[in-house]
């Protein structure tokens, strides 16, 4: 059976395409995008194609969230690959990667191929593992990255934790750029940051909260761009919230370095002074930082210096959440927010919708050298449709995720994915 | 007036007027501790819980005796932090003590927030006792209610807090405090011991004690914690002592009819010297201790509806 979908706006960053046309999935692949396809096909293959109007809708390459934590093995209290997969979905993600930081660490073959393995049976969406750059995450010893590369793994990161030690992140890079792996790298000096519950500035004052500085992110990149210029290797910046970081990262792109960057809704869209009613949900590290953080966010986001949007979904259960914020788990459950959130910036007019769809598809699928991100002939058949209209509200409890943390809950919405299809099959219909 | 709130979290929530309500109240309770019986039975039937998470005597001895003068039945339960991180949630334990129709529960906890928490929960009013570094309401009322007995009035005056204003909540509620009523608050301490941007809260900001409490009216210290030294906030108790101990010398900078105030408990010769402490002239240390029982009799008795 072939799929045609018509009637919407086609918007496809990596061909520059921005059109009104019809595009033709067939086995799984994108088979054709032209204006009135409809109008011919039909009688072409007569009963063979089923055509979904989407009139008012825009099609584009599938979103792909590269930073998402799944959870599973090991906290299947707080997310499986199925669960998650099915909050990407009804996200309008049609590929997430997935941190390393289960129980036991995806720090070798078996866990890579276990995920793997969990996917292939219970995924809606494609899923790409990242494997640890350090046995156990525990910033000593390199994993066997070759090995892990050949069970599958995508890039390479020890995100939750930073690598500390300067001279194993220098060795990381060199031999991953030698596989041509990318390196992702959770920027946190850990003394600097200090047990730090949240953002330091007159909140954390106030509050009488543990202060995280801007500068416990921003030493980091500085120290990660100066490696990747010395030893002529890429590093790609995780969640990137402060201001200073964006300043780096920028110029060290104006210097031709290969860095790239991402940063997550929740930067763009929330500060510091949401703490005051001591709400867990709130509670991210990093953490939520000021408004000039917030304006210097958007900022990178409209110059190109950060490629990427990715919500570090971080799914977690009540018992993580419901205790003090002292001892309250850090993250947000954001798969399925984190589009509405992002669409925002089109209207404020800090992207334009072809740059918003290339740092939540063609971005990411370049940085971990997917082959997604596009609406080419002959390119999977990964499809978002998203309705820019239509209203909503935030609910946690509609959640697929397992994760009901959002500070996100109640809020009001324009836009989201109506449907979403993964190799040329409907796996989420929401309209 | 009738008091409004349910509970009493922080002095960042109140009025003035709350605030003037309360300090009046307290004011006409200290009789009732000079009697020979001390005991009134104004929360007969009514009980009230301590529910402290942190080592405390002085407070949790003050809220048990305020209790006990107003005929309430007090409970104290003492619980260490780190059974609750392994052990039961604060959240189910607050629910259990709410099953058992306490009318207030008093808590004191390490982590900011926690008294928030169970005051979103539970229909029971929550009074904070010390929640980290954020606020301690109830020493806060019993230093403005010195300072006004002392002083007779709190606007227009200066008062220095000097010391560790980065981990203490008696600072940060003092400074709540203090401001709403009319006082200049000026703070002195060590750079390391200044939280970020603290001047937005409205006050001077000192890192040498002298141009504190010049011409002060007030000076209060805070207690200095002395396992900061392993964290290297301070490089030394022998170095902070020489240049933030309130002595004989540096009070002279201060007004004539200075008052010296303290949190408790004192490391004596650390944070004022052993002569300052106890020169009735000056210091009003245990004023502040005697007006604490009156100031949590008062916030008993307006929180269960004793003025309406």
């Amino acid at each position: 059976m072939k799929l045609l979908l018509t009637g919407a706006r086609v918007i496809d960053p990596s061909q520059k395409m921005d059109v009104a046309a019809d595009v033709l999935l067939e086995n799984g692949k994108i088979a054709g995008i032209a204006p009135e396809l409809v109008k011919t096909i039909n009688s072409k293959y007569p009963g063979k194609v089923k055509a979904i109007d989407l009139s008012g809708m825009i099609v584009v390459p599938g979103l792909i969230d590269m930073h998402t934590h799944l959870r599973e093995p090991g906290f299947e209290y707080k997310e499986t690959i199925a669960s998650g997969s099915a909050a990407a979905v009804a996200g309008g993600f049609t590929s997430v990667a997935c941190m390393p930081n289960s129980s036991p660490i995806n720090d070798n073959r078996s866990i890579t191929e276990f995920i793997k393995r969990k996917a292939a049976q219970a995924a809606l969406t494609n899923i790409y593992p990242i494997g640890a750059i350090s046995k156990d995450s525990a910033g000593s010893q390199l994993t066997e990255f070759w090995d892990l590369k050949e069970a599958g793994i995508v890039a390479l990161s020890d995100d939750g934790k930073p690598v500390m030690d300067a001279a194993l992140m220098r060795r990381a890079l060199e031999y991953a750029f030698s596989l041509g792996l990318p390196v992702i790298s959770h920027c946190e000096d850990i003394n600097l940051f200090g047990g730090g519950l949240m953002n330091e500035g007159y909140y954390s004052t106030i509050l009488g909260l543990r202060g995280v500085p801007s500068i416990a992110e921003e030493a980091m990149v500085a120290r990660d761009i100066l490696i990747a210029e010395f030893t002529k290797t890429s590093v790609h910046v995780a969640h990137v919230s402060t201001a200073g970081s964006v300043r780096l990262i920028r110029e060290a792109k104006k210097r031709g370095l290969q860095v790239t960057a991402e940063t997550a809704p929740h930067y763009f869209t929330l500060t510091d002074e949401s703490l005051q009613s001591y709400d867990t949900n709130f509670k991210v590290n990093p953490p939520l930082r000021g408004i000039d953080d917030l304006t210097a966010i958007k900022e990178g986001l409209a110059d190109g210096t950060l490629d990427a949007i990715a919500c570090d979904h971080a799914p977690h259960g009540r018992t993580d959440k419901e205790v003090e914020f002292e001892y309250a788990a850090c993250g947000i459950s954001g798969l399925e927010t984190s589009l509405g959130l992002s669409l925002q910036l089109i209207r404020d007019g800090v992207l334009s919708w072809p740059e918003l769809i290339a740092k939540m598809s063609t971005n990411p699928a370049r940085i971990l050298n997917l082959p997604k991100g596009t609406l080419k002939a002959g390119a999977d058949g990964d499809i978002t449709v998203i309705d820019p209209q239509i209203q909503w509200t935030v609910d946690v409890k509609a959640f697929r995720s397992r994760g009901k943390n959002s500070p996100f809950h109640g809020r009001e919405m324009q836009g989201r994915a109506v449907l979403t299809i993964v190799g040329g099959e409907i796996k989420y219909d929401g309209r | 007036m009738k008091f409004e709130k349910k509970d009493i979290l922080g002095i960042k929530e109140l009025t003035v007027d709350e605030i003037n309500l309360i300090l009046e109240t307290a004011e006409s309770f200290l009789e009732i501790s000079t009697r020979e019986i001390k005991k009134v039975p104004t929360m007969r039937g009514k009980s009230v819980i301590n529910l402290f998470y942190e080592a405390s005597t002085r407070t949790r001895t003050s809220f048990e005796i305020a209790g006990k003068r107003l005929s309430a039945d007090t409970i104290n339960i003492s619980a260490s932090t780190s059974s609750v991180v392994k052990g039961e949630t604060l959240i189910d334990t607050a629910r259990n003590l709410e099953a058992m129709n306490p009318d207030v529960i008093v808590i004191r906890h390490s982590a900011a927030g926690a008294p928030h928490m169970l005051a979103k929960l539970l229909r029971q009013s929550i009074i904070n006792a010390g929640d980290g570094a954020h606020e301690h309401p109830t020493q806060a009322l019993l230093d403005m209610m010195t300072i006004k007995e002392k002083k007779g009035r709190i606007a227009g005056l200066k008062v220095a807090i000097v010391g560790d204003i980065m981990h203490s909540r008696v600072a940060r509620s003092n400074i709540y405090g203090l401001s709403k009523m009319g006082a200049k608050v000026v703070l002195a301490g060590p750079a390391t011991m200044l939280p970020r941007n603290i001047e937005q809260m409205g006050v001077v900001v000192h890192t040498n004690l002298e141009d504190a409490i010049i011409d002060a009216d007030v000076v209060m210290m805070l207690r200095i914690q002395l396992e900061r030294q392993n964290q290297s906030i301070f490089p030394s108790l022998r170095e902070y002592s020489q240049h933030y101990c309130l002595n004989r010398t540096n009070i002279q900078l201060a007004k004539k009819d200075v008052i010296v105030m303290h949190p408790g408990p004192i490391n004596r010769g650390v944070e004022i010297s052993p002569d300052i402490a106890d020169d009735p002239s000056c210091s009003v240390i245990l004023d502040q201790v005697n007006n604490g029982v009156a100031v949590r009799m008062a916030l008993l008795y307006l929180l269960t509806g004793g003025n309406e």
